[in-house]
């Protein structure tokens, strides 16, 4: 049945002429000289959302999906025979928009850019094979994206798959408890991931390359990341976390257990900011969950834990010496700039807690912690030489003082008290 | 004792017979000055001298270790504030009697103006005077672009685009200050020649002259007090009124040493000059009201550029200053000069609120 309507479908486009990419057509068509004047929503709307949409400003009209002739004003301008298709089935539009979408000849014309392999990505999608294989019509497909009529392309704020867009226009499937109830998965996805640290990033920090629903997922062939792979989604940033941790003996008992990688600990749609608290087996840490603290895994976790804290303090101490020197008028910018070294330490030994190896955490504590010393040391020397400074310019004012003093008595000596009032 | 008594007189005629101290030390000795009620502000000429003195002293300081190349120059005055012992001390009091000594240049310019000190025969001695003060400004201005942060690159920038709107001569001043269309090292480069050599020179003439003048004609006494009946006290100059400058010099040593311990110069950020320029970039506080001013104007005044035409003004202004002295014919003939005092009073208003507009404005005004 299902491949019937394939063969149908392709038949008719193939009729009305259709099967090859068409042009973009400037002159005014007659569909949007009668459609136009329709106040009905669903007659008129079209044309008027039409005036916004991407493919209206490189000059495609209506003709280009729905086919027809739109020199003819009347009624036979929607005449099958001159290839008019009308609105096109869900299956279907497939076909329609892959026609230009997937013909990289074509589309090198108009946005070279783009990627022609959206249809043969969404064959393998959740989505895709859901429509394609059960015939299952709910499913999304190309115009429940990118509104039909209304297409913006992703760079544009309005477009319903600009990054700050893409989570609302997922969720209006996925967020709603009754279209998903026959699919068995839960609709909270969305709710939690304005809870993230990822949506917060997007949102108000407004970097738009933190990641939204499309780049863990997919957005033409969309589905769910398996177990054995989540740390191959999450690596496409994480890189060097992602790097040690399948490199550990985690990733394999992970995958013998199901627990699905980075996610097992950091959690999927609603991933928090990562803090050392989570490291170790004490409240809060995501080790305990497995781990007892009399284990060797456990042990380990406590000393990762304590070797990071180490690192901290004395980062913090180091800092804090610094900064009581420079707003004190102290340069210590060099010593500053040499500090940076032990953050950048205090990053590597948390990255380095993804390998679960003690030695690798402690390698790069042991860096930070001797660059933090010097800089302890910097700050108590410059607060020293503050105070110095202060002991100086007392003693110092205070010589000028009796010199002044000397001056004045001199002078009063010279001219007496009488003198000076004449 | 009396062997070296005799001694240091042998020197002393030996010196004598080819200096010719005596004649120095006998007209330090004839030389008196005026008391009255404005006595105070005689004090301001030596006060200032005393402050480019210390200029000229840490100036020579820090040339030991400043390398004027954009490269370098930021980080040799990081090494100089950091790791030379005082270096911080040097730095910061040459910044801070730099600004003293225009603030003070400046009170002792209008004290003279209003006390109509610049009337013959002393008005070759106000033309320096206000010379001096422009080539004060000018120390200011280079040296503030010398350490390469980025508030002086920016500063700087908005300066030489200022005066590059000049007519006529702007552009080609500008871009021989800036060796090219942009602040860049040849800049800074130039900028160093013209702080530690040229603006040097010409301040030592100039001072030299000045000096000289003031010498020559001693201190002017106001018309009003001139116009009162009665005797008029003076106090030798050596050794009463040099110890009474002695005091006030110390006073501004100890200033200077409590602003630098307490208030050092900070040295800021290195310069970027791919880094937009920071919101609200305000030049040094003796260019305030003319930048301020150039904001309040226009865009167009007639057919001209507001800010051609406030540049045009503050060249006419300053031209009209360096020639008051023929332009008050009453002070000449020492009579009273009222028109002159009020133009003093409105031109030290002006620059009062125009500095604390610039400072309390919306940066965007």
């Amino acid at each position: 049945m299902i491949a019937l309507r394939h063969v149908s479908c392709a038949s008719l486009l193939l009729v009305g002429g259709l099967a090859v990419p068409v042009l973009a057509q400037q002159s005014q068509e007659s569909c949007v000289t009668c459609h136009g004047s329709f106040s009905d929503a669903r007659l008129g709307g079209p044309v008027r959302a039409y005036t916004e949409d991407v493919h209206a400003a490189k000059g495609f009209g209506c003709v280009a999906c729905h086919g027809g002739d739109a020199l003819d004003l009347g009624m036979t301008a929607m005449d099958p025979a001159k290839g008019y298709v009308g609105v096109p089935g869900r299956e279907e539009l497939l076909l329609v928009c892959g026609r230009c979408h997937s013909s990289a000849g074509f589309m090198r014309r108009y946005n070279p850019a783009l990627r022609v392999d959206q249809v043969a990505e969404y064959r393998t999608s959740v989505h895709g094979e859901l429509l394609l294989e059960r015939g299952d019509e709910r499913v999304a497909t190309c115009v429940d994206c990118h509104p039909a009529h209304a297409v913006k392309p992703p760079s544009e704020p309005t477009s319903s798959v600009h990054p700050l867009n893409v989570a609302e226009t997922c969720g209006r499937c996925h967020a709603d408890r009754d279209y998903m109830q026959s699919y068995a998965i839960s609709t909270d996805q969305h709710d939690k991931y304005l809870l993230s640290i990822h949506w917060e990033k997007l949102s108000v920090e407004g970097d738009l390359g933190a990641p939204t629903c499309n780049d863990c997922h997919g957005n033409h062939g969309a589905s769910p990341p398996g177990v054995t792979w989540v740390g191959n989604v999450c690596g496409q940033c994480h890189s060097v976390m992602a790097e040690l941790f399948n490199k550990s003996r985690h990733s394999q008992v992970f995958a013998m257990l199901g627990n699905p990688g980075c996610a097992t600990c950091h959690g999927n749609h609603e991933i928090k900011p990562a803090g050392d608290e989570m490291l170790g087996i004490g409240e809060g840490s995501v080790c305990g969950m497995c781990h007892a603290p009399t284990d060797a895994g456990g042990m380990a976790a406590a000393e990762m834990r304590s070797l990071v804290d180490s690192l901290k303090f004395a980062h913090a101490v180091a800092d804090s010496l610094l900064s009581k020197a420079e707003n004190a008028g102290m340069e210590v910018s060099q010593a500053q700039f040499e500090l940076s070294g032990a953050t950048t330490a205090l990053i590597n030994a948390r990255t380095g807690v993804h390998s679960f190896a003690v030695d690798h955490v402690r390698e790069a504590v042991d860096e930070g912690v001797e660059v933090a010393l010097s800089a302890q040391a910097r700050g108590r020397s410059a607060l020293g030489d503050l105070r110095f400074r202060r002991l100086g310019l007392a003693v110092s004012v205070g010589i000028i003082l009796i010199l002044i003093a000397g001056l004045v008595f001199k002078i009063r000596q010279l001219e007496p008290a009488k003198a000076r009032q004449t | 004792m009396n062997t070296r008594k005799e001694t240091l007189s042998r020197i002393g005629d030996w010196l004598d017979d080819r200096l010719g101290l005596a004649a120095v030390g006998e007209l330090a000795r004839k030389k008196d000055v005026p008391q009255h009620r404005h006595s105070v502000w005689y004090y301001l000429g030596g006060m200032t001298l005393f402050l480019f003195l210390v200029q000229v002293a840490t100036g020579i300081l820090l040339l030991f270790y400043y390398r004027p190349s954009a490269e370098d120059a930021y980080e040799s005055i990081q090494f100089l504030m950091a790791e030379v012992e005082f270096g911080w001390l040097v730095r910061s009091i040459h910044a801070w009697s730099a600004n003293l000594m225009i603030f003070t240049a400046f009170l002792h310019m209008f004290s003279v103006l209003l006390l109509k000190a610049y009337r013959a025969p002393r008005e070759i001695t106000w033309i320096s005077g206000v010379a001096l003060l422009g080539l004060a400004m000018g120390f200011g201005f280079t040296g503030y672009l010398l350490p390469w942060n980025e508030l002086a690159y920016f500063a700087t920038r908005v300066g030489t685009n200022i005066m590059e709107a000049i007519p006529l001569i702007g552009g080609f001043a500008g871009h021989v200050l800036k060796g090219g269309e942009d602040v860049t090292g040849a800049t800074l480069t130039r900028f160093y020649a013209i702080h530690v050599a040229v603006l040097p020179m010409i301040s030592a003439l100039l001072l030299g002259l000045h000096l000289y003048l003031v010498q020559k004609h001693g201190m002017s006494v106001p018309p009003g007090v001139e116009r009162e009946q009665g005797s008029r006290p003076s106090m030798p100059f050596v050794p009463n009124f040099l110890l009474r400058d002695l005091v006030g010099w110390l006073t501004a040593l100890a200033i200077l040493a409590i602003l630098a311990a307490y208030f050092p110069f900070e040295l800021g950020e290195k310069a970027d000059p791919f880094a937009p320029a920071p919101i609200g970039i305000k030049p040094e506080w003796y260019f305030m009201f003319m930048f301020q001013t150039l904001k309040y104007l226009p865009a167009h005044l007639l057919w001209i550029e507001g800010e051609v035409v406030g540049i045009l003004g503050f060249l006419v202004a300053g031209l009209l200053l360096l020639i008051l002295p023929f332009l008050d014919r009453r002070s000449a003939r020492g009579e009273s000069s009222r028109l002159f005092t009020w133009i003093g009073v409105a031109l030290i208003v002006y620059v009062l609120v125009l500095t604390f507009l610039g400072y309390t404005a919306s940066p965007t005004q």
